[in-house]
């Protein structure tokens, strides 16, 4: 049985559809990355899992419990991070993290969670004080207090440098191996790339996607590289015999699996055009791309805005 | 440690660490009490204007703290979502409250711990006391007082609540019979100063802490419809985020 279980899920604010029919699963030593972007329903969805939101319709089981009735159950085997705040502006690092471990009551060390989280220099300044990306350690360490079976976790690296980014997913990862089912809600396709085992793509309040990267890639290879901004695409195109196309002032793209005769063709022809190759990647297509085909010819009709 | 008492210290540690909570809860009540002892500028009514003051002060002190500090600290963690991310652990409803409950009672006893003895030395004697009632009317002031804070903090955003909270602290500090009689207010306005909590309270404490009450009876009643009814607004109000 999956940890996370939603089934059907709507959520209306009044006559707004914010979420509509969704339905998907998350597995016990997983990553799932909720993506999409802001106001794509993720969040609704989150909270109606994590017992803040009731659904509209639908079924969500957390852990076999039903988050709208059996919240409390619910709570001492749920870490919940949130995007932003959460925290008494005044109260010091340790002390959060030590009072949410004694509320947690798992016996998790509030010093070694400090540690952790990278925070040891700074368990005595308050919330008010610290760096955005400070405040996501602290909210990350309240989140790991409950020793969590289910983690729901909102924007982990938002406003974190490249380092502390680095120490997260870290955390994260570990805490999948670890056997926790780890909910990931973020609109950064880069952090859902480097973390996921699984994805889940919103869209205007609907899934659009759900699989592994390599299935949502599947059958979606290129070759993207580099040139120079003058490159006659028609006669490379009758050279190789592909449709090259141009996406930027410089680069090109060529939907195609990365065939090294293929590969040969095309550096051989720019060698013999005289343009110079500055970049180039062949193989799966990037989860942006992915998104970005997904969300592209998307009906009207799906939209749930259309039902107001 | 339980999670009550892990939600208790957390929340002394955090009135303890803001200064302008303790100004209100300490410092007016106090600077009041001696200014107005001293300087004898209010229509007490009473020889000693200190024996009129001290009960009024300590029904002040009673609403800074249940009131006006409780509800403006909520109203912020509700603003900063701390209401929502406790929601989310195995603390419950029932501790949360029961915490802040708790936390008012304890600044309430070191209120009265140093209000008392100023009194005092400024010359309060108290003829008759009745202090097993005087906590009764406490305790009705108290949960009177926290259900119209928490109402305010369980519907408004924080700033806004700041400033209404505020605003019912001066109303209610200038018609409650706390430092101006109630003798001395017009009459129309004297017929809702005696159905206000702070008047009652005032009222309550004026008759069980010296026997100076001018309608007790009647307070007493204004002050337990108050008690029931407004932490029953705030529960059907209170919003957690």
């Amino acid at each position: 049985m999956a940890a996370v279980e939603v089934s059907g899920l709507t959520v209306r604010y009044g006559q707004l559809v914010a979420v509509h029919d969704v339905s998907f699963s998350a597995a016990a030593g997983q990553i799932t990355a909720v993506l999409g972007p802001n106001g794509a329903g993720k969040t609704s969805t989150i909270e109606v899992c994590e017992g803040y939101r009731r659904a509209t319709a639908g079924t969500v089981r957390v852990l076999g419990l039903d988050p709208a009735t059996q919240q409390r159950l619910l709570s001492e085997r749920m870490g919940v991070m949130l995007q932003e705040g959460g925290v008494y502006p005044s109260a010091r690092v340790l002390d959060t993290v030590r009072h949410y471990c004694a509320l947690y009551g798992k016996g998790v060390d509030p010093a070694a969670l400090v540690q952790q989280v990278g925070l040891a220099d700074r368990r005595t300044a308050t919330w008010r004080r610290l760096s955005g990306g400070e405040k996501q350690r602290v909210s990350l360490a309240l989140a790991l207090a409950a020793a969590p079976e289910v983690a729901f976790l909102d924007e982990p690296t938002s406003g974190v440098d490249v380092n502390g980014r680095d120490t997260i997913r870290g955390i994260v990862r570990a805490l999948a191996d670890g056997g926790c089912a780890v909910v990931l809600a973020t609109h950064e396709l880069d952090e859902a790339e480097r973390l996921a085992d699984r994805v889940v793509i919103f869209d205007k309040g609907v899934v659009i996607a759900d699989g592994t990267l390599a299935e949502l890639r599947r059958g979606h290879d290129e070759i993207r590289f580099r040139s120079s901004p003058q490159l006659d695409t028609i006669a490379l195109a009758n050279s190789i015999g592909m449709v090259a196309s141009r996406v930027g002032s410089d680069e090109y793209v060529i939907d195609a699996p990365p065939h090294p005769r293929l590969m040969a063709q095309l550096t051989a022809w720019l060698a013999e055009q005289g343009h110079p190759l500055t970049d180039m990647r062949a193989g799966a297509q990037r989860l942006e791309d992915v998104f970005r085909r997904l969300t592209a010819d998307k009906p009207a009709a799906d939209d749930p805005e259309a039902d107001r | 440690m339980s999670r009550f008492r892990s939600q208790l210290r957390t929340e002394l540690q955090l009135v303890a660490r803001n200064g302008e909570q303790l100004l209100l809860t300490v410092g007016i009540p106090v600077l009041l009490l001696v200014f107005f002892s001293l300087v004898d500028v209010l229509p007490t009514g009473t020889d000693d204007p200190v024996d009129f003051l001290a009960p009024g002060v300590l029904a002040l002190a009673v609403m800074s703290t249940s009131m006006v500090s409780l509800g403006i600290a909520t109203g912020f963690e509700r603003s900063y979502h701390v209401l929502k991310r406790l929601g989310a652990t195995p603390l419950g409803r029932g501790r949360l409250i029961a915490a802040k409950i708790a936390a008012v009672a304890v600044v309430e006893m070191v209120q009265f711990a140093i209000l008392v003895p100023v009194a005092s030395a400024l010359g309060w004697s108290p003829g008759a006391t009745n202090w097993p009632a005087a906590i009764g009317a406490v305790l009705l002031g108290t949960m009177a007082f926290a259900g119209i804070g928490l109402s305010f903090a369980g519907r408004v955003r924080g700033e806004i609540n700041l400033a209404a909270l505020n605003g019912i602290y001066l109303v209610l500090l200038l018609l409650g019979g706390m430092v101006i009689p109630f003798a001395k207010l017009p009459g129309a306005i004297r017929a809702v100063a005696h159905g206000l909590p702070s008047g009652a309270l005032a009222d309550v404490l004026r008759d069980t802490l010296g026997g100076g009450g001018a309608q007790p009876g009647t307070s007493w009643l204004v002050l337990a419809v108050w008690a029931v009814a407004t932490p029953l607004i705030a529960a059907a109000l209170f919003r957690w985020d």
